[in-house]
């Protein structure tokens, strides 16, 4: 009795120092990428070709649910406005939402999930297969060869991501407003442009995609550089990519909405 | 793939999301439309600012020239004082109305500049002399209920 209480308490620390360890392992890893970020930056064809893989790659399933989004935010604004007889500020809702809440934080939690996932997987198979510990005997740094391009193109890819995500959901907004059910096309732009301001909302969510990019690609290659070197520690590490950077987003999506748009 | 394909299509990928940034600033923000260029300061103080906002439209003739930039309370006197940044290509006689109206019924609060005929013209740092506060609905309908109540004993 006694002793099992006693194990669940031990069990409880160690998680909760485990985790505090890992932290603070991915702090100084953090600290390792900057420090190791001159090859990456110097040879920009390494960085190029990792853009490739998290920017273009992403390109569809971001583009196609900017559409949809834009189109459902359209429906749905539509619904809810005409009660008020204001439809045409269908416009203003559906550029708002997008460019400060939506475009940034779906496409950080799709990204996150199409590319996120993909480099934890493919630095911890690296890992697993030896890979990473061949460079150190060759004597070249992992971090620099790896891990750094892969940050630096996911911190550069998410806020044209979630710029492209938002232009289009923008356009999906105009289709179902203007076009399909005849929303005034003159008052649906007017409307947006005289509510939107260009510092306040739209430079407001490039910084806040800007941040998620930075999280996600800390997240992803922290996880796949710290994964277990089998087949089970990788989908694990991969796994935790998706939670942890989706969970990671939304807070700090919170934090960064109440520094920004507080009081207006 | 080979390299000049890798840079075609990220090259690409960086064109199409600097387009939708500019996209954004463009069409969906105010960035061609906003009169980034010169404005001047005026000040005007107010009884009651009701539901005014800081960046809340400054028009006159129903024209946006202008927005407000501050608003204060001022312990002396006990009004609110406002500051306006004002389009540096539209000038206003000395003896321009300010007031605070309302854009329909449950629209937002803007400041109404109707002009004057004085020759003079406002210049930067000048307080705006005469000025209407914000209708207050309930106010309105308070004046309304006790005019109301005070008739029939009147027609007696």
């Amino acid at each position: 009795m006694l002793d099992s209480i006693l194990g669940s308490i031990r069990g409880l620390g160690r998680r909760v120092t485990d985790r505090i360890w890992r932290l603070g392992f991915a702090s100084r890893f953090f600290i390792a990428i900057f420090l190791h970020s001159g090859t990456a930056l110097r040879r920009f064809s390494l960085t190029i070709r990792e853009i490739y893989f998290t920017g273009v790659l992403s390109l569809i399933i971001i583009l196609v649910s900017g559409l949809f989004v834009g189109m459902v935010l359209g429906l749905q604004g539509y619904d809810t406005l005409q009660r008020y007889g204001s439809s045409e500020a269908l416009g203003i809702l559906v550029a708002l939402s997008l460019v400060r809440e939506l475009g940034p934080v779906v496409a950080a939690l799709l990204f996150a999930s199409r590319a996120g996932s993909a480099i934890t997987a493919e630095i911890g198979l690296m890992k697993a297969t030896e890979q990473l510990s061949a460079m150190e005997m060759m004597a070249v740094n992992p971090i620099a060869r790896v891990v750094a391009p892969r940050f630096w193109a996911g911190v550069i890819s998410m806020p044209l991501l979630a710029a492209l995500f938002s232009a289009l959901g923008v356009f999906g907004g105009y289709l179902v407003g203007v076009q399909l059910i005849g929303v005034d096309e003159g008052s649906f732009w007017s409307q947006m442009q005289a509510s939107v301001d260009f510092r306040q909302d739209i430079v407001n969510g490039v910084i806040k995609s800007f941040v998620f990019g930075v999280i996600v690609s800390w997240i992803a290659v922290f996880e796949g550089y710290d994964a277990d070197p089998t087949a089970e520690g990788v989908s694990g590490a991969t796994t935790r990519t998706v939670v942890t950077s989706s969970l990671a987003i939304l807070a700090a999506d919170f934090v960064l909405t109440a520094f920004m748009f507080r009081g207006i | 793939m080979n390299r000049a394909m890798l840079d075609l299509w990220v090259g690409f990928f960086v064109a199409i999301g600097l387009v939708a940034l500019g996209f954004l600033a463009m069409k969906v923000g105010n960035l061609s439309g906003a009169s980034s260029g010169e404005t001047y300061a005026l000040y005007a103080k107010f009884d009651n600012i009701g539901g005014l906002k800081p960046r809340g439209a400054v028009k006159s003739a129903g024209v946006v020239v202008g927005r407000v930039a501050d608003i204060k309370f001022d312990p002396e006197n006990y009004v609110a004082q406002v500051t306006m940044q004002i389009d540096a290509r539209y000038k206003f006689p000395r003896d321009t109305f300010a007031t605070i109206n309302t854009s329909g019924l449950l629209g937002e609060q803007y400041v109404g500049f109707e002009v004057g005929g004085d020759t003079e013209m406002l210049k930067t740092g000048d307080t705006i002399k005469k000025t209407q506060s914000a209708v207050v609905l309930e106010k309105l309908i308070s004046q309304f209920m006790f005019n109301k109540a005070a008739e029939p004993s009147a027609a007696k």
